[in-house]
């Protein structure tokens, strides 16, 4: 056993875990935080997509310890409990949710994209969500969410 | 799914060795993942020590010197897609690592786990070997430096050892217009995300007054490793870089390649009537690109 400090939803956790545990793992089954979903388990669907030290990773295929020390956002730091959060917002306004699935995720991707490049084309947020799979298939709806977030 | 025991970050590469030399032949070397961790969960991979070297610094590093390039053996896709100076100056680097993956697995995977992993259509691998990039590989032994096309021992296979060796850094030539050498990649895949290449192909060139006066192709998958059509490369020079005499050589390298029938990425004559067609029209992007248009 080993103890995995990092910076997770704005606060400082420490938890235990095994040095072979996933991320995904660790978020849902130590630190309870069921948000991160997971789908096919090999980096391919996105659905545990977490965002790492400001980047977008599948935590399904990301060690645990690769979060020493770092700062891990998942979809239950987005909102402050009272509010949803502006993207999450948009999601349900646009009806950009159809089973939800891969709802927190895709919302991740959306927020990576946004605190970097609050202006993004139509084709810059394909790209950034073409990591995430929509097995509904909404992505019109998903794509104009996002779109509505930018401020003229 | 199989588990490695123990999990180390070194912050130095000195450190790294260390730890691959303690263990002797037990532990390996971890870069974003990508490739291994679905490897332990298909119970292929079973090295009991993992040591990551996403954390060491120096190699992190993407430095554009007077004429070439020293990319830190940690650097990842992202990074180079993401890098002004590789679009300027190694633009083949770029428009290859934007098409792995996703985002995440861009943000995550190396460019060194895409060599070592040894695929013979990775598409960073793809990329270095048009640009003829060296490889420095530390182990306990000290450091040596191979060209990128002698590091393939067949389908998945490295000579990169990576239980005792580290690719610490990757050098190659710059590409710069001023000197009328470009570059170009081409990529045929079922979607623009998440596919792997039916075909890709990289090409660098030099030309002198409308003639090729080199040109280095880099094809996959249609063979074993990333593929070099020697022969035509030394026949090309010489050739007028008109439409013509790329029309005959994109034809002669897809005579000579020899790709598989793939259920998933196409039968082996529909792959070699795409090799013409992607030769044809890297070779093209590149020439155009030393015109004054931007292309
Ligand atoms: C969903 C998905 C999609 C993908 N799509 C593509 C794609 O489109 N194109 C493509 O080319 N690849 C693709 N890949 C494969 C993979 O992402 C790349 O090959 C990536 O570059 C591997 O790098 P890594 O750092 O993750 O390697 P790792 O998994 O960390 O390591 C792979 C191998 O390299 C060794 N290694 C890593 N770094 C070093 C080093 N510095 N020195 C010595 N040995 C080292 C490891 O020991 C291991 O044997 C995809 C993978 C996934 C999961
Ligand atoms: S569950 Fe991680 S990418 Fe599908
Ligand atoms: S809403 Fe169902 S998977 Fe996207």
């Amino acid at each position: 056993m080993t103890v995995l400090k990092m910076k997770l939803n704005g606060k400082q956790v420490e938890v235990e875990i095994k040095p072979s545990d996933l991320l995904l793992n660790v978020l849902r089954d130590k630190l309870g935080l069921m948000g991160t979903k997971e789908g096919c388990g090999e980096g391919d669907c996105g659905a545990c997509t977490v965002i790492l030290d400001g980047e977008t990773v599948t935590s399904c295929i990301t060690p645990a310890l690769k979060a020493m020390g770092k700062e891990v956002i998942t979809i239950e730091g987005l909102s402050d409990g009272k509010e949803l959060h502006p993207i999450q917002k948009a999601f349900v306004e646009y009806g950009a949710i159809q089973c939800g699935y891969c709802t927190p995720a895709m919302i991740l991707s959306a927020k990576a994209l946004l605190d970097k490049n609050p202006t993004p084309t139509r084709e810059e947020i394909k790209t950034a969500i073409s990591g995430n799979l929509c097995r509904c298939g909404g992505y019109e709806y998903i794509i104009a969410a996002i779109q509505s977030l930018i401020k003229p | 799914m199989r588990r490695w025991e123990q999990y180390f970050t070194p912050q130095s590469l000195e450190e790294a060795i260390f730890l691959l030399d303690k263990y002797k032949g037990a532990g390996k070397i971890i870069g974003g993942g990508t490739d291994l961790i679905p490897q332990f969960r298909d119970n292929k991979e079973e090295s009991k020590y993992l040591v990551d070297v996403t954390q060491i610094p120096e190699m992190k590093e993407i430095s554009l010197l007077e004429d070439s390039f020293v990319i830190g053996g940690a650097v990842t896709h992202a990074q180079l897609a993401g890098s002004q100076d590789v679009y300027n100056y190694a633009q083949v680097l770029a428009e290859a690592t934007v098409c792995v993956g996703s985002p995440q697995i861009r943000n995550m995977g190396t460019i060194s786990g895409n060599i070592v992993n040894a695929q013979p259509a990775a598409d960073g691998a793809i990329a270095l070997t048009a640009l003829d990039a060296q490889v420095h590989i530390t182990s306990a032994d000290g450091e040596k430096v191979v060209p990128i096309t002698e590091l393939y021992r067949g389908v998945g296979k490295s000579k990169v050892d990576s239980t005792i060796e580290v690719i610490s850094k990757i050098e190659f030539k710059k590409i710069d217009k001023v000197q009328n050498v470009s570059s170009a990649f081409e990529r045929l895949a079922s979607r623009k995300a998440l596919a792997l290449p039916m075909v890709n192909v990289a090409v660098c060139l030099k030309t002198t007054g409308g003639q090729f006066d080199w040109a280095r192709i880099a094809i996959g998958p249609v063979a074993q490793m990333p593929f070099r059509p020697f022969l035509i490369e030394d026949e090309l020079r010489g050739m007028p870089t008109d439409e013509e005499s790329i029309r005959i050589i994109a034809e002669e390298v897809s005579q000579l390649v020899q790709p598989r029938s793939s259920k998933l990425r196409g039968s082996a004559d529909y792959r070699k009537e795409m090799v013409k067609v992607l030769v044809g029209r890297a070779l093209m992007k590149a020439i155009a690109r030393l015109g004054s248009e931007p292309y």
